[in-house]
């Protein structure tokens, strides 16, 4: 099988984010490889390895596949060293603060071009918060989407994958043929760490860093535009006191006072 | 007037209080039109259930698609109906179901998207919180039809009865659409307690409760609140995934968010911290919690909720 996997550098999470000309400035704070993201690399690694390995000589390949900037490779590092392949880092300054549309363009576009059987992403970018990139591609892709999944099955043979999905709405068994693009949740596996030996062969993976032209895609437009952002006021400070057994005392008139009950 | 599309929020065949919020919205920018998406023969019971919310007119399109495609059939659908109303915009219910197809209705239709808005403007601007609520974004689609998803529990309903007239549609729906095919469904579990997005309060238990719910379940009732979970308490088994409030969980936004023994990871209070208020039982007072905390008890959670819920109790009687 050829699998890929759709990986995104993020802000860390408890770094303080800034807003600058209306975009999230990406540049004066610590990146991060997407957490959720890492349970997509894991979900594709045994994937693989339940299927013929995803080594040299192995019925598998996994190829990561980015869209950022050249910083990016670092989060990309990361994901060769748990074991994937190859990887595809698609770079240009005509790309900076694209949104879900173009992101799911150009990586729809990349995706076509490598013949995948299955794509796996992670449900959310920590950052944007949309949840949309996952299924944007496969409406574009014209594929079945399998999102949201905390359990995944592969049939090689039969070109078939089945995942339990779970959201709001409850949990639903669904399955699609390949090609397919999967979206897994963290409850799904538990990411290994890279080993010493897969870091060393990390480095000897090349990273195929692409500009926008070579994706064939072209952007026409803005979708949506800031009109303002703005630093809400922070909470009020608010009251801590220690339970004296008066605690719960206190709690409720607490409630009472902001008219709560 | 402008027209302005809702899809009427349905989970497990039952209308949520989101789709009041949704027509809430809409109904700033012009007249409202429900979108129903029903199995085949529940139209009319799922239109009949949109009668309190200023709606003017519901668009049903029965298919069992809906069943079998999920996403992509509903995405299919709204599509072409936007092709042929051509509204001025699309508000959709912000959660994972919603969010997919308002991506692919936007893919379909060439149109801007804003996902997870607590507020939209006549003019069609959204407000989003951003950064786990530290800042505040107002923007605007500036292409297609705007496609808007709002966050549930963040406008107030407006609850008015009205009868609706009732259009009933049928699509053909795209062989693209149907890639994915459901095999089984299980509707959430739905006990005695308000829906968790949809609740006024929210009490969550964390690892600090070490297993018993039983003080937080009860505190819970005594304010007519949803239980909720840190990730902690669901890994552990002590309460169901569907209660697991964060960023892999639900997000919340209730008048009042209590957390009893959660210590405040980052991304519990993703799914949290945009709550009203906020009120925190813990044992540790360097809990990052307290940072968040409009009231803040510093104490054993066994020793306070019973307390307080025999407090709250008392009041009432
Ligand atoms: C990818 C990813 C996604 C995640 N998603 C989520 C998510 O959606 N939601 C979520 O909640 N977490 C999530 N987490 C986990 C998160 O990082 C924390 O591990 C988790 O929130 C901790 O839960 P907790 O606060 O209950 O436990 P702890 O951090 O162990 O805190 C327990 C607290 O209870 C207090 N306590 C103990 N006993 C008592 C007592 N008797 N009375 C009062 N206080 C007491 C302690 O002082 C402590 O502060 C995620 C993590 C990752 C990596
Ligand atoms: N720039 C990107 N490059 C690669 N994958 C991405 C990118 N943005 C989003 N994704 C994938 O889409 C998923 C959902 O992202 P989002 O829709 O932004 O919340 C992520 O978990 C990634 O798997």
């Amino acid at each position: 099988m050829k699998i890929a996997v759709c990986i995104k550098q993020v802000p860390d999470s408890w770094a303080e984010k800034k807003m600058v000309n209306g975009l999230l400035d990406r540049v004066n704070v610590d990146a991060v490889l997407n957490d959720l993201d890492e349970y997509a690399i894991e979900e594709a690694l045994r994937i693989a390895e339940a299927h013929g390995g995803n080594e040299e000589s192995g019925a598998n390949t996994v190829t990561v596949i980015s869209m950022g900037p050249e910083r990016a490779s670092e989060a990309v590092r990361k994901a060769l060293s748990m074991g994937a392949n190859s990887a595809i880092l698609i770079s240009d300054p005509r790309l900076a603060g694209a949104d879900a549309l173009t992101t799911s363009k150009v990586l729809a576009s990349v995706i076509s071009k490598g013949d995948f059987d299955l794509v796996f992403c992670g449900t959310e970018s920590t950052d944007a918060r949309m949840s949309v990139v996952p299924a944007m591609i496969a409406e574009r892709l014209g594929c079945a989407q399998l999102t949201f999944a905390s359990a995944v099955t592969v049939d090689p043979t039969a070109k078939r994958v089945s995942i339990t999905r779970v959201t709001e709405a409850g949990v639903d068994e669904i399955f699609g043929e390949f090609p397919a693009i999967v979206s897994v949740v963290e409850k799904i596996n538990e990411p290994r760490y890279p080993s010493f030996k897969g870091i060393m062969a990390a480095k000897k993976k090349s990273i195929d860093v692409i500009d926008l032209a070579a994706t064939g895609v072209l952007i026409e437009n803005a979708w949506s535009v800031v009109v303002d952002a703005a630093p809400r006021p922070a909470r009020a400070a608010g009251i801590t006191i220690t339970d004296d057994g008066s605690g719960a005392d206190q709690l409720v008139a607490f409630l009472a006072q902001k008219k709560l009950i | 007037m402008s027209s302005v599309l809702i899809l009427a929020d349905f989970i497990g065949g039952k209308n949520t209080k989101t789709t009041a919020e949704l027509a809430t919205a809409a109904a700033h920018i012009g007249d409202v039109t429900a979108v129903v998406l029903a199995p085949v023969g529940q139209g009319a019971a799922y239109a009949a259930a949109l009668v309190q919310a200023p709606i003017s007119n519901v668009l049903v399109v029965e298919s069992d698609s809906f069943l079998t495609h999920g996403v992509a059939a509903a995405a299919d659908v709204l599509t072409q109906i936007i092709a042929a109303k051509n509204p001025a915009a699309v508000l959709i219910a912000s959660h994972a179901f919603g969010k997919e197809v308002a991506g692919r209705v936007a893919v379909k239709s060439n149109s801007g998207i804003i996902t997870d808005a607590v507020d939209v403007a006549a003019d069609i601007t959204a407000t989003q919180l951003v950064f786990g609520g530290s800042t505040t974004v107002h923007s605007k689609i500036s292409h297609g039809t705007p496609i808007i998803t709002v966050r549930p529990n963040s406008i107030t309903a407006d609850l008015k009865s009205v009868s609706p007239t009732i259009e009933t549609l049928s699509f053909d729906i795209a062989d693209n659409a149907k890639k994915s095919t459901v095999t089984s469904s299980q509707p959430p579990v739905q006990g005695g307690r308000p829906e968790l997005t949809e609740a006024d309060i929210v009490v969550s238990g964390g690892r600090g409760t070490n297993g018993d719910f039983s003080a937080v379940e009860a505190f819970a009732d005594s304010l007519g609140a949803a239980v909720g979970a840190s990730r902690a308490a669901t890994d552990a088994g002590w309460y169901p995934h569907s209660h697991q409030v964060g960023q892999t969980g639900k997000t919340v936004s209730p008048q009042l968010y209590v957390a009893c023994g959660i210590s405040g990871a980052i991304q519990h209070r993703a799914g949290m911290q945009t709550s009203k208020a906020i009120l925190v039982i813990n044992k540790d007072p360097e809990a990052p919690i307290f940072e968040i905390a409009d009231f803040g008890v510093i104490g054993d959670l066994f020793a306070v909720l019973p307390k307080a819920t025999e407090g709250v109790n008392a009041r009432k009687s």
